[in-house]
């Protein structure tokens, strides 16, 4: 029950509720705790509610840390 | 260079000089560990100790059997289905349910909702557990009964609270943790602030981690970093997905729906102020004051170390029940029976490696 899967909105089906696919698996979830989902959106659904949002691409607080980490562990092309 | 597994554990063996014992709390982590194998490529430095975020695992034995005991009254009880094998005195929900009485699995809490307008001329009870991940949804649909009047519905509301088990844990002596891999999931909800005490308090990391290998050793190597600078702080290395602020929505539903209260937690014993009940506006939906419950902290079954388990002091081959007695086929102690819980990891990848 514990366990987080991201899923892709396919289709609105009213309030609170979509229709959203984790690849070929289909389920109804409920969009309660997030705001303004569409088709295409990725969420990620946990016990059959959706409980954020993701987005593609890594932050830049990632890129900072692993910047922090090269150059903690004298990588030369740190920077 | 791509962030990829080999290359965060090269440099994880570059900066690790201090032996540390780092608790993975999450159970969804401790798998995800299991799994990839991890543990053969850390340093040597490095030894990693399960904790106890496992809802399945830190249920009490009490609060099972009073669930248990309201099928027994002729109620539909509904659950996730981790809970059904958990053993109790008298059986389990899925014995109960073999033996004809209405216990039924849900995926989401929402579904109760469903099953309680189709039945109107019968009790249907939520078995809520599980922690900031799964409340929300309870909440949800507390809210929404109370909304559309839903008069048969109740809730057993055992939802507990992550930071104040990881703050009895960080302050524990005798395991003497140097950092905190702290559960994604959770702190989508919670965002940074109910952490921040593991820095700023005990002066231990608390690195914020996602699930995949890759995103897992990244975070083991932000806290072998904060160790070696000398510098802990709360940080998350899970991306986007958690923001400093949590869930704003979810945060409000908790709030509006739930208060503090002291919890028993399996092999702990009670926490002031870790479990979630139900705030006095929404009292007509719960379950333990429409049916007079008075809860008793459980007794665990005989021989079993759970407990131990749980708050990281011994490892499942460690317990003399493990692979022998207790089995997932045949669990005795919830550790088993969840597929998160650290005994049922240790029974299907524990090949004798280091811990």
């Amino acid at each position: 029950m514990c366990l987080a899967v991201p899923h892709t909105i396919e289709t609105i089906l009213g309030e609170h509720r979509a229709l959203a696919a984790a690849g070929a698996v289909r389920t109804e979830i409920r969009t309660d705790l997030v705001d303004d989902v569409e088709p295409g959106d990725t969420v990620l659904v946990h016990a059959g509610f959706a409980i954020e949002k993701l987005s593609p691409e890594d932050s830049e607080e990632l890129k900072a840390l692993w910047d922090e980490l090269r150059a903690l562990a004298g990588d030369p092309y740190a920077h | 260079m791509p962030i990829s597994a080999p290359s965060i554990a090269a440099l994880l063996g570059k900066i690790s000089r201090t032996p540390l014992s780092v608790m993975e709390v999450c159970g969804t982590h401790t798998v995800s560990v299991f799994r990839s194998g991890i543990r053969s490529i850390l340093p040597p430095t490095l030894r990693l100790v399960s904790g106890p975020g496992c809802p399945v695992c830190v249920t009490d034995q009490g609060e099972i059997e009073a669930a248990i005991s309201l099928l027994d009254r002729g109620a539909v009880v509904a659950a996730y289905g981790d809970m059904f094998k958990v053993p109790c005195k008298g059986g389990s929900l899925a014995s109960k349910r073999s033996g004809g009485l209405d216990a039924r699995v849900v995926t989401s809490a929402m579904e109760v909702l469903s099953i309680a307008v189709e039945n109107p001329d019968r009790e249907v009870v939520f078995l809520g557990v599980g922690f900031e991940t799964t409340a929300p949804a309870t909440a949800a649909l507390v809210s929404e009964a109370a909304r559309r009047g839903v008069p048969n519905l109740s809730v057993l509301s055992f939802h507990k609270r992550t930071p104040p088990a990881v703050e009895l844990l960080a302050a524990d002596p005798d395991l003497r943790l140097s950092g905190f891999l702290l559960p994604g999931h959770v702190c989508v909800i919670l965002g940074h602030a109910p952490f921040r005490f593991l820095p700023e308090k005990y002066g231990l990391p608390g690195v914020i981690a996602g699930f995949e290998p890759d995103q897992i050793l990244l975070g083991l190597a932000e806290i072998v970093r904060q160790h070696e600078q000398g510098a802990p702080a709360l940080r998350s290395v899970y991306g986007t997905a958690v923001k400093k602020e949590g869930n704003t929505k979810a945060l409000g539903l908790l709030e509006e729906v739930f208060r503090h209260r002291d919890a028993p937690w399996r092999g702990i014993g009670t926490i002031p102020d870790s479990g979630l009940g139900l705030r006095k506006a929404y009292e007509s939906f719960d379950a333990e004051k429409r049916f007079s419950l008075s809860l008793l902290p459980g007794a665990p079954p005989a021989g079993c170390r759970c407990g131990e388990v749980l708050t990281g002091k011994i490892i499942p081959p460690e317990c003399p029940l493990f692979r022998s007695a207790c089995t997932p086929l045949s669990p005795v102690g919830p550790c088993m029976v969840s597929g998160e819980g650290t005994c049922g990891a240790y029974f299907r990848f524990y090949k004798g490696d280091r811990s």
